[in-house]
Formats: structure tokens, sequence, C-alpha cells
């Protein structure tokens, strides 16, 4: 069905957070939407499935003007909405979970026709190759799969325009490119299918019209055809962005980190390093691939200390770190931006200046004798908030006031405000818009041409290839191979994150 | 004019609870007057008006009861009688004694909640610190050292005894897991029956009393702040209010303030930032319980003059309301303990004076507990737009189990 939103405006208490926004989209299309966090994408997506309703404006299905007061109504019109956060009970099985709310019923009792839901979702599966199991329980089902049951409920609801909320931010490169063949296959039967993303290769890959929004107001409307990954990243922010931070030639220096046959157990005391060797010296950016849930995270906080090693060695700096303490590791000169910031990089509830000083509080200048310098600490605190450009009321507002990109950069302040020997970042930019990343990116090119070495951790291919001088791969808690950064690609990358075995040389 | 604002705005909330809770309050008065409500068939106008005023009548005595006459203390000022002065302002004086206690223990609960424990724990911490400034007190009674030494180390053994009793939960959640709020409750009984049994042994017990109670320390007291006849109050409650600004500095401006706060809101983010957050939990419980004991100490040796098994009467759970009620700020722990003291004398008096029973004062004082638990009902039922203060830890559970 054809979709219009005219004029779509809509005012928070102190935000305009859509400005008479106008999109259309034809039956049988795919409409990208792109912009940074913040620009209105959701807001719009909340007014279009009856979360919010416009101050005004319209919207118009089939050239019927319509308004939606509650999810259903924009459930009967024939919106269907599959959310960033699945809304599944995990404890149903997909033929439950999907019939949920709209069961079949047999009988004066209204009993649950479960043979008549099961033979609609195996129909629906087949026919749009979603490759659903009826009868799994959705707990025991990937990521991946539970976003296609998302989509069965809402084709099984006969949506006809699909709203697809971020749907590749949990997705593996693989299952992101299942995802985009379902969505082919969806708007050649027919379907309206509306994605929002902040990602640009996703839209430039999926969408037939692209448009971009930038705080509230539409941006420009294009084709991938017409565009390119740059020219929509400028229309994002507004200015021209460097997508990819310029940086010379990695200088290696002498060895900085070193792990030797280092293993891991997870909290579920499993082996999640499985004997890892990699170093990484001054002056050099090591990144390292690989899909959510493949050891990572456990070989991050092994080498900040948060976590204990369970066989083999890590050494920092000429330091064997036996038993190691998170302040231990610190003290060394090591930097961690941790991977979530809002609940292990900072403490949203205390202020930016508090923040600014977290792990570092108990040294000078802020502190001497357990006494506290106020004055140091707001001087430093503002003067980190200038150098990074944190965007802040003052030193004083709540760190979980600020927006996302804002939060890393008081993360990425406190880290660098002191000098390092060595950075691990795991997930550095996740969630953050192209102007923050680029920033972020900037200041850690900057510290490894100071001589700090750089151990980056990303589920991100785009960000991966950006910043890696050398990339190693992970593949269930091993790492399955180290390429070159000029010659890792996309491909080879994929592959290996994939777990395919790779024979380019270990360069390590 | 910021500041002032800034104060205006912290107050708002809690002090819309406090009247919301006597507006209830009043209603529940009404409710109960059976002699005038009874008469509603046949007068309702006499009934209800009877009724309403004697909401204004209970409250009426309930402020002369805390705070005094005063024209009557201006005119027993002039004339200089020492016991026209002393029964004068006595209403006043007894609610700033039944404050003192109130303060210590609120600092308790406000500085362990501030570090994300919910110590519930003020009862037994108080009573085990009283304990510990009698046996003290007892002990030292033919010493023969002057009063104030022994004044100085009763009440080191009640700061020892308290911190023990909090730093006992503080440990056992920094190290098993084990939920601070089961385990502090669980030790007010066992503190409770430890005062007991104390109490039963002929060391600390009141020669020919049947009831457990111990000897009246006279040989030893905590110096009044001004002399006059059956004035109780004592240089305990400067001491409290030194210690409200100790802990405030404690905490705001110092690194273990620091690392209490930091691991009160996020035990997480305090470990990545190289904290120990079982450190942090045992150093909090074991401030409190000092505090807490410290309290029951003050009122041992000093306001009350004798141990018995109900020394606290509540004080424990009346300060966990008022530390919340204060938004866990030390000014305003101070505040709200003044606040609740005045609630708890004059309460005393609207019993005495109207025969509205006494025991309405836990009503509206678990009306104050529910209302600032529910900053949101508050806000909808005055239709006040602020913001819930943001910069003390919620109320929901608190450090996952074992973080050391």
């Amino acid at each position: 069905m054809r979709l219009e939103l005219r004029d779509i405006t809509k005012r928070f208490p102190g935000v305009l957070a859509n400005d008479r926004i106008s999109v259309s989209a034809d039956k049988g299309e795919v409409l990208g939407m792109l912009g940074e966090n913040g620009a209105g994408k959701t807001t719009l997506m909340n007014i279009l499935s009856g979360l919010y309703r416009p101050d005004s404006g319209e919207i118009v299905i089939e050239g019927t003007p319509r308004t939606f007061d509650d999810p259903a109504a924009a459930i009967r019109a024939g919106v269907g909405m599959v959310h960033q956060h699945f809304m599944l009970v995990p404890v149903f099985d997909v033929v439950e979970a999907v019939a949920l709310g709209s069961e079949p019923v047999t009988g004066a009792l209204g009993t649950f026709n479960r043979a008549e839901a099961r033979r609609r979702i195996v129909e629906l599966s087949e026919q749009y190759k979603l490759n659903v199991p009826p009868d799994a329980k959705i707990e025991s089902l990937p990521v991946g799969v539970r976003q296609r049951v998302e989509i069965l409920k809402a084709l099984y609801r006969k949506s006809d325009i699909l709203v697809l909320d971020e749907p590749s931010a949990v997705l593996t490169p693989h299952e992101t490119e299942e995802l985009f063949s379902i969505i082919r296959s969806l708007a050649k039967a027919g379907t309206t299918v509306i994605f929002i993303t902040h990602k640009l290769n996703e839209v430039l890959a999926v969408a037939d019209k692209i448009v971009v929004l930038r705080r509230g107001r539409v941006a420009g409307t294009t084709t991938p055809q017409e565009t390119s990954r740059q020219a929509l990243a400028n229309m994002m922010v507004g200015r021209d962005v460097e997508l990819i931070v310029p940086k010379g030639p990695a200088k290696p220096g002498e060895v900085v980190l070193s792990i030797t046959d280092l293993e891991v157990r997870d909290d579920r005391l499993e082996v999640a390093v499985k004997g890892i060797d990699l170093d990484v010296r001054a002056g050099e950016i090591v990144a390292i691939a690989g899909v959510q849930g493949n050891g990572q995270t456990e070989l991050i906080e092994a080498i900040v200390g948060l976590r204990a090693v369970d066989a083999g060695t890590i050494n920092i700096a000429g330091h064997d770190i036996g038993h190691p303490s998170p302040r231990m590791v610190s003290d060394l000169g090591v930097a961690h931006i941790p991977e979530d910031r809002g609940r292990d990089g900072l403490i949203p509830y205390m202020t930016v200046a508090d923040n600014y000083i977290l792990d570092s509080y108990h040294n000078a200048p802020y502190s001497r004798r357990g006494v506290f310098d106020l004055k140091a600490v707001s001087e430093r605190a503002r003067q980190g908030v200038e150098d990074f450009d944190i965007r802040t009321p003052s030193i004083e507002t709540l760190a979980g006031a600020l927006s996302g990109g804002n939060q890393q950069k008081v993360v990425v302040a406190r880290e660098f405000s002191f000098p390092v020997k060595l950075v691990v970042a795991a997930q550095p930019t996740r969630g953050l818009d192209v102007g923050s990343i680029e920033y972020i990116h900037r200041r850690i090119v900057e510290q490894r041409d100071r001589g700090a070495a750089i151990l980056i951790v990303s589920t991100e291919l785009d960000e991966i290839l950006a910043v890696g001088d050398r990339i190693a791969v992970m593949y269930d808690g091993q790492i399955v191979g180290i390429l070159e950064g000029e010659s890792a690609t996309y491909e080879n990358l994929g592959l290996l994150m994939g777990g395919a075995e790779f024979g380019v040389g270990t360069a390590a | 004019m910021n500041l002032l604002r800034s104060l205006a705005r912290r107050a708002l909330l809690p002090g819309l609870s406090v009247l919301s809770a006597l507006i209830l309050g009043g209603v529940g008065i009404i409710i109960t007057d059976f002699d005038h409500l009874s008469q509603l068939g046949s007068d309702p106008l006499v009934a209800i008006g009877g009724a309403v005023s004697g909401v204004f009548n209970g409250y009426g005595a309930m402020i002369a009861g805390a705070f005094g006459d005063p024209s009557r203390i201006a005119t027993a000022l002039q004339t200089g009688n020492e016991r026209d002065i002393a029964t004068a302002i006595r209403p006043l004086t007894e609610t700033l004694v039944a404050a003192m206690p109130l303060i210590f223990v609120g600092l308790a609960v406000a500085i362990s909640f501030r570090a994300g424990m919910f110590n519930i724990g003020g009862d037994g911490q108080l009573i085990l610190g009283a304990l510990g400034a009698t046996i003290v007190a007892i002990a030292l009674q033919t010493s023969g050292l002057p009063s104030l030494v022994i004044l100085v180390l009763a009440i080191a053994a009640s700061v020892v005894a308290g911190a023990l009793w909090g730093f006992i939960p503080g440990f056992l959640k920094a190290r098993t897991g084990a939920h601070e709020v089961i385990t502090t409750i669980m030790l007010n009984y066992v503190a409770a029956q430890i005062v007991l049994f104390a109490l039963i042994g002929p060391f600390l017990r009141q020669a020919g009393s049947s009831q457990p109670i111990s000897k009246s320390m006279t040989w030893v007291d905590v110096p009044p702040i001004v002399t006059l006849p059956a004035i109780r109050l004592d240089w305990g409650f400067v001491v409290a209010l030194v210690m409200a600004g100790v802990v405030s500095w404690l905490l705001f401006k110092t690194t273990k303030g620091f690392e209490l706060r930091a691991a009160g809101f996020s035990p997480t983010a305090a470990r990545y930032a190289g904290m120990s957050a079982g450190g942090s939990m045992m150093l909090a419980m074991s401030l409190s319980g000092a505090l807490a004991g410290m309290g029951g100490g003050f009122m041992v040796i000093g306001t009350v003059g004798q141990l018995s098994n109900d020394l606290s009467g509540g004080i424990g759970f009346n300060a966990i309301a008022l530390a919340l009620l204060a938004g866990l700020r030390p000014s305003g722990v101070v505040l709200a303990a003044l606040l609740f003291g005045a609630l708890t004398t004059g309460g005393k008096e609207m019993g005495i004076q109207t025969g509205i029973p006494f025991d309405l004062l836990f009503f509206i004082i678990a009306l104050v507990i529910m209302f600032v638990a529910a900053p949101g009902l508050i806000r909808s039922i005055w239709r006040v737009r602020v913001k819930p203060a943001a910069d003390v830890p919620s109320m929901a559970p608190s450090a996952p189990a074992g973080t050391v």
C-alpha cells in the first residue's frame, strides 16, 4: 500500500522532534530512512505505529488520511513494526509467540486453534523464505531468527507496511545479508518496507529510495544510484565528514602488550578465550574483528584486570599481570574504553566532573591524602570538556543527561587525560552517529601517533577497516587470522568471522 | 538566588509529602472521632464541624507541644525565673532531645544508602552502641576517673560496638552476597536478645528491679547545654549536628566518600574504575553502624540515663523514612529529624490534651514514607512538575551479589 506522511510535526518539551516531515513510499518500495541519533527517526516511526500522535500533519494510506489512537489501530490499518528490542515471550514457541494477541479460536469457549495458527505461520514462512522453525522455543533461537519471528508476527497480522527499526544492530554480517534478501522478497510481493538505520552501507544496499533526516527535518531525498556513502554522510551530519579518518602508516615500536597462550573463562565458567597469542606494539592499532560473543569481551576484561587469567600470560609494558586488579593495570598507563559505557564506562547519575575523574580521583592533582581539591577537579574537568568538545550545559550536569556521543567523549576524555602507553577500546563507537565516530577515531589515531599501543575490539567492519593497522579476527575464542590493514576486505574478514579456515599468513 | 531556588526545588516534594501525610492524618482524626460522628444522624452540621475542629485542636496541641508557646517563653525570659523558663522552653528542648538520636541514625541510613547498602539495622546498631556505652560506664563507676573521661570512653565504646554490628552485614554482603536488607533486619533481633541477656545479669541490672533495665548512671552524664531544672537537652545534640557536617564532608569532599557514592550508583562502573566495591560496602556499613551506635551511646548516657531493651522505640525505622525524606543529604537529615522530633514530642502532647491517640503518629509517619517512596504520586496529586532527585541511588535492589 502507498504510504504518505504529510507535514508531520511533533514537539516535546524543549525539542522539536519532527518538523514538517513529509515522506512517501509506494507499494512494494523499500524506503531507507537514514539519520543520526536524535534526528527524529524514532519519533516519526512511533507516530506511524500509533504510539504518539502528531501535533500536526497527517498519515495517508492509499489516499485515505488515518489517525491512530493506539498501536492496535496502526496494526489494523496494516502497519507492522519490528522494534530494535524484540517483543517476544521467551518461553513461548514460535507459533504461540506469533499468534499471541490474534489467535485463531474454535468452539464456544474460544479455544486456541493451534493447528490453524501453525498452518498459516508455516505458509508465510515458506512464502517469504523466512525459514522459521514453528515449534522451537523463542529462547532457543539465535537473534537473527528471532528477528525473522518478529517479521513473521507483523506479516501474520496482515501488515502491508513493515517498519524495521535499526534491524541490523544485533545481527552478524551474514544474518544482515539474509535479512536484506528477505526484505527484497517482501517488497517484490508488494509489501512496503520502511527501513530505519544510521548505517550508510545498509541503505545503499537495500533501499529503493533514501530519506535523510537531520535535526527533525528532511535533509534530502535520494536513491542509491544517485548518491554515495560520502554524500549521505555529509547530508546526515550537515557538514563534510571524514568517514575514514586520515592516518599515516603505522610506525610500530617496541611491544607494549604481549599475550601468550591466554585462556580465560566467562561468567558461566566455560572457557571463552582458548589460547590466544597476540602482540600489540607502540604506535600501531590492532583491531580485533569478530561477531559478538566469540570471546572478545573476556579477552579485554582479562587485559584490563577485571577477569582472572586461567592460563597463559599477559604482559603490559614489561610487567607480567599475575593477579591483576583494574587499578594496577590502569597505573601501568592503560586507558580502557569499556564496551557498555552506560553501565561500566560512566555513572549516569554522577556529574560530568565526577565521571571525568572516575578512575584517577585518588591521584594528584584531584586529591591529596584522601581529600579532594575541588578547584583542581573542576579546572581539569572544564579543560577536558573544552578539549574534547563535549556538549554539556556545565560540568555539574549529570552524565546521563548527555547524548550518547557526548557520554562517550567524557569517557575518552577521561581515559586520555593522563599519558597512556596502551589503549584498550571495546566497541568505542557503538551506537554513535557519524560525526562522533569521526571524532573518536581521530582521537584514537592521535594517541597512536603519540606512541601508544592501541587494541580495539569492534563488531563493525567499517570501524575495523577504518582504523586497523593490523586486523585480527576472533572466532570461537581463538584468533583465526591476522591480516595487514591494507589487505583486509569485507569479504575476507566476513569469511573469517564466520569461522571459515583461511590460509593467510598469521603475521603476529 | 540560584541556590535558594534549588533549595526550594529540593524541598518541594518532601514538603508536599509531609503536608499530604498530615492532611490524611486529619482525615484519620475525623473518621475516628466517634463522639462527633455518632451525632451525624441527629445533627450532621455539628457532627462534621466538631470533627473538623477536632483536627485543628489536635494539630494545634501538637504544634504547642512541640515548640512551646512563644509569648510564654518571652514572659518567662523577662521575669528570669528559672523554673518558669524551664517550663516554657521544655517543649522545644524535648523536640531537640527527640531529634538527637534521629539525626545520628538518619545520618547512618543516609551514608549506607548513598553507598547502595540498604541498612535496615539502625535499631540493632543503636542498641548495641548503647549497650557498649553502658558496660563501659558501669565498669568504670568506681574507677575514680573524672566523669568526662568516662563519658568519652563510653561513647567510644558505643561507636566501636555499633561499627562492628554494621560491619557484619557489610562483610557478609561483600564476601558472600548475602543481602544486607535481610541480614540487618535479622541482626536487629539478635541485638535485642543480646541486650536483654546482658540486662538479666547482676552486672548491669538495676538492683531490685523486676524489669530488664540497667542501673541509673548518675555518676556520668553528657553536659547540658543550659543548666535548668528538667531540661534534658545536652551536648549530644551538638555532636549530632557536628556529625552531620562530618558526614557531608566525608561524602562530598573526600575520595572515600567518592568511592562510596560511585559504588552506590553503579558497582560495576566503580569496579571498572579500579575501586573495590566490597571495600566500599564494608566501610559504608561500618560507618553507618558507628553513627547509629554513637546515637545510642548519647541516649543512654545523656538523655535517658539508663539502658532498657526498648531504648530505641522504633528510631531505626523512623530514621529510614526521614533519611529518604531528606534526599539522603546530611543537612536534610537534620531538618527531617527536627520535624520527626517535633511530631513525636507534639504527638504525645496532642494525646494528653485532646485524647487523639499517639498512634496516629505512626500512621502519619507511614504515610510520609509512602509518599516519599512514590514521588510520582505526589507530583500528580499536587500537579507539580519537578524532576525527581536523580543524584541519589534509587530504591531499586542494590549491587549484584559477590562483587568484591
